[in-house]
């Protein structure tokens, strides 16, 4: 009891996840996402093909593979901002493939874009509002009556106020949104995306465009997302981050699921490999120092290197 | 201001990079107003030789809550218009004289109610007509705020019941029950109308698919084009063919001009695809007033002469009419010919599909674009002076009132794809023509674009245009 | 010519009904347009349903309270039969849509084949429909004079009626400043920056787009009632131009302000006036007074275009919030 209780999230997680085996489509021990048979096509390009997949609970599920995998089509599926030719999926034990996308947020699952949506012409302060749930005076008739929600908006107002000052935003609380840099936004993104208290997180590419000395915060953010007992997808490039922070990791490519397993291990994999060598002229490895001429060599020093660091973390 | 359009709810889908100028346009220019202002006289004093040599038709008149309206027509014992004759409007709103117009029809506008008494100088009259009573040469008209009055004077053998005036295309009676010979004379008539359409339409939408402009103004390129032959054949004397080219080269300058001096300032500076829409509204409504102004609210003939009918079949058609068809039919095959096989043409559609990346490859999306303008402007023009014809007459607002079945062709066809802009304009003529068999004929126009409703509802990507991909 | 005539007439454009009925169109345009980013090209056809429905209601024997809900009624179910196909495409869609869905409207109430409802191309007379609300005047008879101006009070172009389109816009001032500041109003701002956004944090954008597309019918609705009560109800007066004077009085006075709506109306009214009259009475007739219409449309369209590319945010916008462009 004590020890588990020592444990970092992390931890637990990866001993979790420990038996799952490693192959496309394996049950998890405790699935927030259920998925089956999703397809989508657009004209005669299949986008997305996914026969099974599943999501574990309270971890950080990364979603990796090359340019045109089909990665952010099932995002856009699986949040509802886009509609499948086939398949279904539940999340939380709750079907989920009809809803639209503000259903699938009011059920707990909110999702970030690949390109900011900061809104910019409102203030930060409008923006965290906005993502605030259980206001009365967002409808029509009782909006003309401030007493009835003015409680309300206060409350409101001190989470949001919380959530900024841990996303080091509280001195833009009266900034237009359209004024911060593009990594800002991208925190303003993920913290507006918390003032639903969502139960699941689904990042896209939250480290497209930000200037690195703000990644390492974000990457904190969302460890302390999953500590805090979120689930958290993300569908990300940048390959360093995937190893750093995430427990869980699949590998996509045309449309299907082609691997799964541990970050520290996931890279050995051959249809890894294959997917992205098939690619390899506009592989999104993200790392640029992974797009030079000879993919195969760095492809090899990764594994290699993985393999050291995750001897010296055993 | 809205400053970007809506991506569609959908998820993010190409098109709405659009709005955005080419990546080589990085550094921003101010705009050079001066551009506007020279487009803009260029263009006046391109139709102001015509202002005096236009109908005497005391302008147009629209009856609103200002404005009442005192109009009448004028025919000769045969029927035809009774052109110069001269009347006297006068009551609360002082007086003033008007003539009637090439097509026999005269419009007073007022600006008070009351009785307005409308005198008629018997001198003026065309040689040998008499009224049918010629004791009566006034007539008292009580006159409301935001309506029309009328005055009637008959001309014919004194005491004759005069010749009742053919009615036009207007007519709102509900037509008789179609017979299988009235089907095929209208799906004929339909079908050219299309093809007139088409010659507009399919401009209108490489500009939206090239730009990302959803241009308003399109219709008055299709006006132009039709008032320039006007002025070529009435006022300056010359034969409907050269008349016609000239318009077309007109026109083709007008598209020209108006990229360099508006549409291109305003992609350099990045200005969003909404608010150029919205600049294509005002510049509609100019250039529309602006005819009204210069020609007068009256019908412009192009051709006085009535063309001889053929008989194919069950169809009456008349031989302008074919020619203009036939016309249509080669100029769009031009174009398609332009569109597939040459490399401009080309060009012209892979910055169609995919601004950002044709620019990667090396097309010069600017050069591409203004083809397309000019090209887009021609070929309204074109379309202008054809429907001029087939409508007999042109009016200042004739591009306008058919704008809205362009922009239902080009929607109906999917927005940007010029094949389905020729589709879908072949679709709405059909359309509003034959539903003129089964509702009053008023309405035609309105059939057509209940019909663009209904496509949206079921297939919003139009006939022929695809569903985007996601993100 | 007669300056003291033109200026008075000038002067009295400000409060005419007209005035009043632009600028409650306007304020319909922008909880469209500059509240929620909705394209709406079609607000000639709100404006025709609250007339046709006002006029046709009070011809049928309905007390004045039951005809202005009918006109609403109508209205509001014009928006939603639009709102349905559109509000959930692109918002060039809507542009195109809600413009034909004008015309369609125009075409339908001029057409031959109704003129026992609609009076047709003619129209319906104003004394056909005037009655009613005349009758609930609570002015004396007879005609009062303020200054230069005197109107009838009761009777047509009369001081009852400025007072009802006037009180109309005041009322529709301080709702409109009332939702922008609230919570509500908050998520149409939202949807105008960035839908999918909004989406993604659980509204319902679409019912929010509907909520605002009939709530500005309505207010276009309200304007075509007082647009039509000092004279008739004519189809053709409330087509495309109309749309696009309001366009141009939102942008002229600022799209998403409280009072940009009603200063621009003044303001667009009073120049044109000016403007027309002054042609009019120039010496030597150089112009008809068609012609002075027409040359004064000419400039209204010049204005629209020249405020779009030079001054979107109008005179009371916020440059700062219109000129800030995230992507």
């Amino acid at each position: 009891m004590a020890a588990e209780d020592l444990a970092t999230p992390r931890d637990r997680i990866a001993k979790d996840l420990e038996a799952v085996p490693r192959r496309p489509g394996s049950a998890k021990p405790d699935a927030i996402i259920v998925a089956d048979h999703v397809t989508r096509r657009f004209g005669g390009m299949t986008a997305v093909d996914v026969h099974h997949l599943e999501i574990q609970r309270g971890a950080i599920t990364a979603l990796i593979g090359p340019n045109g995998a089909g990665k952010t089509t099932l995002f856009n599926l699986l949040t509802g901002f886009d509609r499948p030719n086939s398949g279904e999926w539940s999340f939380d034990g709750r079907p989920l493939s009809q809803l639209s996308a503000a259903k699938v947020a009011r059920a707990g699952m909110v999702r970030t874009f690949q390109l900011t949506k900061a809104l910019s012409r409102m203030t930060v302060m409008e923006n965290m509002r906005l993502g605030a749930t259980d206001q009365g005076g967002e409808r029509l008739v009782p909006s003309l009556f401030p007493p009835l929600w003015r409680h309300r908006e206060k409350e409101i107002t001190e989470q949001a106020e919380e959530l900024l000052a841990r996303f080091k935003l509280d001195t833009k609380r009266d900034d237009f949104a359209g004024s911060l840099s593009g990594g800002q936004r991208k925190l303003l993104e993920m913290a507006r995306a918390l003032m639903t208290k969502p139960s699941t997180v689904m990042l896209d590419e939250p480290m497209a465009g930000v200037n690195p000395a703000l990644t390492q915060s974000l990457l904190g953010h969302i460890q302390d997302l999953r500590d805090e007992g979120m689930t958290v997808l993300f569908v990300e490039h940048d390959m360093h981050m995937v190893r750093h922070i995430s427990d869980w990791v699949v590998v996509m490519a045309e449309g299907r699921v082609v691997a799964e397993g541990p970050p520290t291990t996931i890279m050995q994999d051959e249809a890894v490999v294959d997917a992205y060598l098939g690619a390899h002229h506009d592989t999104d490895l993200g790392d640029d120092s992974l797009l030079g001429d000879d993919v195969l060599d760095e492809l090899e020093a990764e594994a290699e290197a993985q393999e050291h660091r995750t001897q010296e973390d055993a | 201001m809205q400053q970007t359009v809506h991506p569609s709810p959908t998820g993010p889908r190409p098109r709405h990079r659009r709005g955005a100028s080419p990546p080589a346009a990085g550094h921003r220019r101010r705009p050079r107003p001066r551009l506007v202002a020279a487009l803009l006289l260029a263009l006046a004093g391109l139709v102001t030789t015509a202002a005096a040599a236009a109908a005497a038709t005391d302008g147009p008149c629209t009856p609103d809550p200002q404005t009442a309206c005192i109009a009448g027509t004028m025919r000769t014992a045969a029927g035809d218009p009774a052109v110069g004759v001269q009347l006297e409007v006068s009551g609360p709103d002082g007086s003033s004289t008007v003539t009637t117009g090439q097509d026999g029809r005269w419009t007073v506008a007022v600006h008070e109610a009351g009785d307005y008494t409308v005198t008629l100088d018997v001198a003026t009259l065309p040689a040998g007509e008499t009224l049918t009573n010629p004791d009566v040469t006034s007539r008292t008209v009580t006159v409301e705020l935001g309506r029309q009055g009328g005055a009637i004077f008959r001309l014919g053998p004194p005491n004759s019941a005069g010749t009742p005036t053919p009615s036009g295309s207007d007519s709102g009676t509900p037509s008789p029950a179609p017979d299988s010979n009235r089907v095929a004379q209208q799906l004929a008539n339909g079908i050219v109308f299309g093809l007139l359409l088409a010659l507009a339409s399919v401009g209108l939408s490489l500009v939206y698919g090239t730009t990302g402009l959803s241009s308003f103004s399109h219709g008055e390129q299709v006006t132009l084009g039709a008032v320039t032959a006007y002025v070529f054949t009435q006022s300056v004397g010359l034969s409907i063919v050269p008349a016609a080219v000239l318009a077309v080269v007109v026109g083709g300058i007008t598209g020209w001009l108006q990229n360099a001096g508006i549409w291109r300032q305003l992609r350099r500076r990045r200005v969003g695809t909404t608010q150029q829409m919205i600049v294509t509204i005002g510049l509609s409504m100019a250039l529309q007033y602006f005819f009204q102004f210069l020609f007068g609210g009256g019908r412009l003939r192009i051709l006085t002469a009535s063309s001889s009918p053929v008989h194919i079949g069950p169809v009456v058609l008349s031989v302008q009419t074919l020619a203009s068809a036939a016309i249509a039919i080669v100029v769009l095959a031009a174009v398609a010919y332009f569109l597939l096989f040459t490399r401009t043409g080309r060009a012209t559609r892979a910055v169609s599909d995919n601004p950002a990346l044709a620019a990667a490859s090396g097309i010069g999306v600017e050069s591409v674009i203004r083809t397309v303008w000019v090209g887009a402007a021609a070929l309204a023009a074109l379309g202008g002076v054809l429907t001029g014809l087939y409508f007999q007459a042109t009016t200042w607002n004739m591009g306008g009132t058919i704008l809205l079945l362009m922009f239902a062709s080009v929607t109906l066809g999917g927005l940007g794809t010029a094949f389905g802009a020729l589709a879908g304009s072949l679709v709405i003529g059909i359309v509003s023509e034959m539903a003129s068999l089964v509702m009053p004929s008023d309405m035609r126009y309105a059939a057509a674009l209940i019909i663009l409703i209904l496509v949206l509802l079921v297939r919003p990507q139009g006939i022929l245009g695809r569903a985007d991909r996601v993100g | 010519m007669e300056w003291t005539r033109i200026l008075i007439n000038v002067a009295g454009e400000v409060f005419a009904p007209a005035t009043a009925a632009y600028a409650l169109a306007a304020i319909g345009l922008n909880i469209h347009f500059g509240m929620t980013g909705l394209i709406n090209m079609g607000q000639a056809g709100f404006m025709l349903m609250g007339a046709y429905g006002f006029a046709i209601a009070t011809m049928n024997g309905w007390p004045v309270w039951a005809a202005v809900a009918a006109g609403m009624a109508a209205a509001a179910v014009f928006a939603v039969i639009l709102g349905i196909p559109t509000l959930s495409l692109r918002g060039d869609y809507l542009a195109i849509v809600t413009i034909a869905a004008a015309e369609i409207a125009r075409y339908t109430v001029r057409s031959s084949s109704l003129t026992s409802i609609t009076g047709g191309n003619a129209g319906i007379a104003g004394n056909d429909f005037k009655g009613s609300f005349q009758q609930l005047c609570p002015l004396p008879e007879g005609s009062w004079s303020l200054g230069p101006f005197q109107y009838s009070n009761c009777l047509s172009n009369s001081w009852w009626l400025r007072i009802v389109g006037w009180g109309l816009v005041a009322i529709g001032i301080v709702l409109v400043w009332r939702w922008m500041k609230s919570p509500w109003g908050r998520v149409l701002k939202g949807i105008r920056e960035d839908e999918d956004a909004v989406r993604s944090l659980g509204k319902n954008v679409y019912g929010y787009k509907m909520q605002a597309l009939v709530l500005g019918g309505l207010f276009g609705a309200l304007g075509g009632m007082i647009y039509v009560l000092p004279s008739a109800v004519q189809a053709d007066a409330l087509g495309r131009t109309l749309t696009f004077n309001v366009w141009t009085i939102l942008l002229l006075g600022g799209a998403a302000t409280v009072f940009g709506p009603v200063l621009g109306s003044i303001l667009m009214w009073t120049v044109l006036m000016f403007i027309k009259s002054t042609l009019r009475d120039m010496p030597g007739g150089v112009f008809s007074s068609t012609q002075a219409e027409a040359f004064s449309w000419v400039l209204v369209g010049v204005t629209l275009m020249l405020l779009v590319i030079f001054r979107p945010q109008g005179i009371l916008g916020d440059r700062k919030e219109v000129m800030l462009d995230g992507r």
